[in-house]
């Protein structure tokens, strides 16, 4: 079977969530990759260690207006005359599935966690990580949206051969007047570590020691609900029923109390640590690790140790 | 303007999420239902703003069964001017964004407004779906909404940030946090709500793409493992030698 997998690399480089599309589209069928922006084709043969045997690039388009996206991504369908069209389940891939969907009459799967199964049927997540679904699609085209961090990546070997790629993507009814860049350069929804802060640490002046956590283990911060919405930490780091769902390797919640709208936000993570005075607090029940203390008093304790530890390795 | 807002009805947020006849239908007994918060929060909360600034109206859709007919009442309660309900089951993403564009189609909006995702499919289908459906642009979870005249500016999330985008209506918008603050609807709103317009109409023909075959519950957690406050050091060994994962 054929596979196209759609990256977004505007940045110019090739993000983790990227590789996994790559990968996971490889493991269905031949996979042909396109993209779009300035990124070097060195970087782009890098994809052949993901299971890649072509990238197709265009470098003109520089915006990602999901009308041009979707005509771009349509035009590769046509011409390696994939089957299943794969997208990671980001910002992007939230915005051009659907419309490619509609118009290649193609079922969509969006957040899914794992391979179609025997049936070809696809596991997604619903009810905000509460459950599971297993998805059929009717329609013989297929368009699949992957859950970042849940299927991961293993690189292997192999460069892809990159070719520039044409399209007649009309012009852009959307005007960009300004990108604001993330401070941090690790990504929440995409981050293997997370360290997070609920109402329990007092306010925006604490937030210096969850930083300087997340920042000796490579970790990206999150925090609660009230936290974003009183406006200590920006919106973007709210996690839950109600902001990002994530799913990463180890989670660090420190005085938050473990709500049900928090922890369907969360409950994918692999490893779950939670630190907080009340021995009552509910979201023990979803740790795996606990710490019944003063986040003050842990935290800082809990950065050093982790200093030793990368020191003797 | 004329701005259509697209509402859909989810279990409440403190909802146990469990399944019936051999895990294929969503158990509703017991389940409280409320706005997707996505859509009431943001969505609508928006639109409304925006029509008393400049004038226009407001219509809420809902693809639905008349179950849904409370949640509708909410959302005019909330002050939307009048709603639609089309009278059928949501089937899947494409039926329901293909029932939405073709009402919208016959009756020609500025701006239709979703939310970012419903909070029991989390699928960010429809917005996008829609769009592909009335030929227009999409923006995808906008935070940020200002108008001027027909000219639209928004703050966009993007991957890695943010940015600012300006556009013509008509076009179509996902809303997530950050567009408007919550409203709760006073004695006013509510009595007004019960009669304000609720239009049922059919549906129109579509076939569904994709059907949801089987669901299951994630496994439960193993007993959580407790380190002592003064042994900070033993956490960071079961981290690095037991779960391997710093
Ligand atoms: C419709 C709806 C949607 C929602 N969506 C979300 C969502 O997406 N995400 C979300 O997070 N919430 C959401 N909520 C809110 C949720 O119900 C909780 O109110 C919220 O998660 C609580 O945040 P918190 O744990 O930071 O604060 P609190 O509940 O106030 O908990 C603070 C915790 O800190 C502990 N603590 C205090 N001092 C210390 C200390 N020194 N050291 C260690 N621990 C300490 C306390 O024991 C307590 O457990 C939603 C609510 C509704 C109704």
């Amino acid at each position: 079977m054929s596979v196209l997998v759609y990256i977004d690399t505007l940045s110019g480089k090739i993000a983790k969530n990227a590789m996994e599309a790559v990968q996971y589209g490889s493991k269905i069928g031949s996979t042909t990759v396109v993209t779009n922006g300035d990124i070097s084709e060195g970087e782009l043969s890098k994809l052949g260690a993901y299971g890649a045997s072509k990238v197709l690039v265009n470098k003109a388009l520089k915006s990602n207006d999901s009308e041009q996206i979707t005509k771009l991504v349509a035009k590769a369908v046509e011409s390696t005359g994939a089957e299943t069209v794969v997208f990671s389940h980001d910002l992007v891939g939230r915005a051009v599935a659907p419309r490619l969907s509609v118009l290649l009459n193609a079922g969509l799967v969006s957040g899914a966690v794992a391979l179609p199964n025997d049936n070809g049927q696809v596991k997604v997540n619903v009810f905000s990580g509460k459950a599971y679904g297993f998805v059929n699609v009717k329609t013989s085209k297929k368009v699949i949206a992957l859950t970042p961090n849940s299927v991961g990546v293993v690189p292997g070997s192999g460069e892809a051969s990159v070719e520039a790629f044409d399209a007649d993507l009309g012009a852009s009814k959307i005007t960009v007047k300004e990108i604001k860049k993330q401070e941090g350069d690790i990504l929440l929804p995409e981050a293997e570590l997370v360290v997070s802060g609920g109402r329990g640490l007092k306010g925006p002046e604490n937030w210096g020691m969850i930083e300087d956590l997340a920042k000796v283990l490579g970790a990206a911060t999150a925090c609660s609900r009230p936290v974003a919405d009183i406006g200590w930490r920006p919106h973007h780091e709210h996690v839950g029923q109600t902001g990002v769902a994530i799913r990463p390797n180890l989670y660090i919640a420190a005085g938050i109390s473990g709500a049900i709208q928090h922890l369907a936000g969360v409950n994918a993570s692999k490893v779950i640590v939670v630190i907080n005075t009340d021995p009552e607090a509910p979201f023990f029940k979803a740790a795996d690790y606990g710490i019944v203390g003063d986040a003050f008093d842990v935290i800082p304790k809990l950065t050093e140790e982790i200093k030793k530890l990368k020191a003797e390795n | 303007m004329k701005l259509l807002v697209c509402i859909s009805k989810a279990p409440d947020t403190t909802s146990k999420i469990d399944f019936k006849d051999n895990n294929t239908e969503f158990n509703e007994a017991g389940v409280q239902f409320i706005v997707n918060p996505y859509d009431e929060w943001y969505a609508l909360v928006r639109a409304l703003e925006l029509k008393e600034a400049n004038g226009g109206s407001v219509t809420t859709i809902t693809v639905g069964t008349a179950e849904d007919d409370s949640i509708i009442r909410k959302a005019l309660a909330i002050g939307a001017d009048n709603a639609v309900r089309v009278d059928a089951k949501a089937e899947d993403a494409y039926f329901t964004a293909f029932q939405i564009a073709e009402y919208a189609k016959a009756n020609g909006f500025d701006m239709v407004l979703t939310g970012k995702e419903t909070i029991n499919f989390n699928g960010s289908q429809i917005g996008g779906m829609i769009a592909q459906l009335l030929d227009q642009p999409f923006v995808s979870l906008a935070t940020k909404l200002e108008m001027s005249g027909n000219t639209a500016t928004i703050d966009q999330e993007i991957v890695g940030g943010s940015e600012i985008i300006s556009l013509e209506t008509p076009f179509v918008l996902s809303a997530a946090k950050g567009m408007a603050e919550q409203r709760i609807p006073n004695m006013r709103g509510i009595m007004a709500a019960r009669t304000k317009p609720l239009e049922v109409i059919p549906a129109a023909a579509c076939d569904a793409m994709t059907s949801f075959e089987t669901f299951e519950l994630p496994e439960a957690k193993s007993a959580c493992k407790y380190v002592d406050a003064d042994n900070v050091a033993e956490l960071v060994s079961l981290l690095h030698n037991e779960a391997k994962i710093i």
